[in-house]
């Protein structure tokens, strides 16, 4: 992987750090009049997902690193690996848990997900900003609330929970916010 | 191709044209003289944080190509035409300085130089603040010494302060640099104040900080009563740093010493050493009056002018675009 010089940071930028891939958010070049030169950088954390402040002395160079996002439709699991596989190529991979993560939730069969990889091995999987899921249990509300205060838990079919208006039921299937988690709305079936 | 255009606004155009002519009437009724010197010259800066660009001149009168260096201020020139009893004089000209660009930085910018005989660099101040009432609207600005900045906001005597004591508090304020015990004892000063310092000063009305180690007087004096200090003082404002002005050094001697430290720096850090300014170090032997001068960025009085948040939005055509 090619190296980088702290003249080409910019927000997006993959690099190496500490081992592990990170991502560029904001590259700010810092100089006094008569001082060094310095880029003073925020960075994410790819496998850990920390943001971290670092600075670098201009001109100093990085190791890049091979990061790539790819989209790719939601297969199975198969209780370890987590299927997924390109529509256009029909090409398939297996990201672990550690990948998936809390994401899990979120997992809907055929959906398309953001999945990044590092040196060809998923490292995050990204599900779509919104998905539909199934209600299996929540308690049923009163008749006639519609205003929906306050809410209650409900549980959906890939275990996550969210709370819901008190007039949505069992059986239901809802639209879900995944970056906030929060109910969106009822989907007619 | 987009990248014709410029990326300035016809109104930020319009702001920078009044703010010369501003700039302008301020000198003329003070009795300040324009002048023009050139921007390319023989002899160059010898800072080691300081590069010109450089160009080759084949048509001299010796027959032989000489290097020319871009001016990154109109400083030795200025201080010719000083030696020479120009009297008070002021100039907007372009400098060169070759390095990065970023949201307060673009390697050509405006600059405005001026220098006045028989002021110290407190009166001096006091004509840069009514610059900025002037061109800005500001109220009257702050005052604070570069030591009571570090002691009020890190605790720390940056004229007695060890090596030691400035890692820590570089880690306690989240400075996260590869092989920090490399670094100089001004690089590290320079880091924390714009960590810790800058961004807290100068918010409301500007902040005047007077008093820099003698480590970085650059052509400043040295303080007569306390020789740990030279007479320089720098402008913050709004994040940026405005203006940088001195309390000139007028020996020449000390100042053919500055020179050679600075090339002996560079030459231990494994950079090119620089040409030093002959004209510049005859000129102070004829002798330079008793004087203050002072360089102001205009893009970036601009950009506050107009509250723009990257340099690219008042200059015309970036060098990314040059």
């Amino acid at each position: 992987m090619a190296n980088y010089s702290t003249n080409e940071f910019k927000g997006g930028l993959k690099i190496m750090l500490d081992g592990e891939p990170c991502n560029i958010l904001e590259n700010e070049y810092v100089k006094p009049g008569k001082g060094q030169a310095f880029n003073r950088v925020k960075i994410r954390k790819l496998i850990s997902g920390k943001v971290l402040e670092k600075t670098f002395r201009s001109g100093e160079s990085v190791e890049g690193a091979d990061v790539m996002d790819t989209e790719l439709a939601y297969l199975y699991t198969d209780g370890e690996f987590y299927h997924f596989m390109n529509n256009d190529t029909f090409e398939q991979i297996a990201a672990d848990e550690k990948a998936v993560g809390d994401n899990v939730k979120w997992l809907v069969e055929n959906d398309v997900c953001t999945i990044t990889l590092w040196n060809g091995s998923p490292i995050t999987v990204t599900p779509p900003n919104f998905v539909e899921l199934e209600i299996t249990e929540t308690d049923p509300g009163l008749k006639g609330d519609t205003a929906g205060t306050g809410g209650k838990p409900a549980t959906l079919s890939t275990g996550a929970v969210v709370r819901v208006p008190l007039f949505v039921q069992t059986g239901e299937v809802i639209r879900v916010d995944t970056r906030s988690g929060e109910y969106v709305s009822r989907v007619q079936k | 191709m987009q990248q014709w255009q410029p990326t300035t606004s016809h109104q930020n155009r319009v702001a920078r044209a009044n703010l010369l002519r501003t700039i302008r009437a301020f000198f003329c009724q003070r009795d300040v003289l324009e002048v023009e010197t050139p921007t390319l010259s023989q002899g160059t800066v010898t800072d080691e944080h300081l590069d010109a660009f450089a160009t080759d001149f084949y048509y001299g009168s010796t027959g032989k190509p000489v290097s020319l260096f871009l001016q990154t201020s109109p400083e030795y020139a200025m201080k010719r035409l000083l030696c020479a009893d120009s009297g008070a004089i002021y100039q907007i000209s372009k400098a060169f300085r070759h390095e990065g660009e970023g949201r307060w930085h673009n390697p050509e910018f405006t600059m405005l130089e001026w220098y006045r005989p028989g002021f110290s660099h407190v009166e001096l101040m006091a004509e840069v603040d009514a610059l900025l009432i002037a061109t800005l609207d500001t109220e009257p600005a702050d005052k604070i010494s570069y030591q009571q900045a570090f002691i009020d906001v890190l605790g720390l005597d940056p004229l007695t302060a060890t090596n030691h004591a400035l890692d820590d508090k570089m880690r306690c304020c989240g400075i996260d640099i590869n092989a920090p015990e490399t670094l100089s004892i001004d690089s590290k000063l320079q880091l924390l104040f714009g960590q810790a310092i800058e961004p807290i000063i100068g918010r409301e009305r500007p902040c005047f900080v007077y008093g820099f180690p003698a480590s970085q007087a650059a052509l400043a004096r040295i303080n007569p009563e306390d020789k740990r200090i030279a007479d320089r003082f720098e402008v913050y404002f709004q994040g940026a740093e405005l203006a940088n002005g001195f309390y000139e050094l007028c020996a020449p001697d000390e100042q053919r010493r500055r020179f050679a430290q600075d090339n002996e720096k560079r030459r231990a850090a494994g950079l090119p050493t620089k040409p030093i300014d002959e004209y510049f170090l005859s000129a102070l032997e004829a002798g330079l009056p008793d004087c203050a001068g002072v360089a102001l960025g205009i893009d970036r009085l601009l950009m506050i002018k107009v509250g723009a948040r990257h340099i690219q939005d008042v200059i015309n055509f970036p060098v990314s675009r040059a």
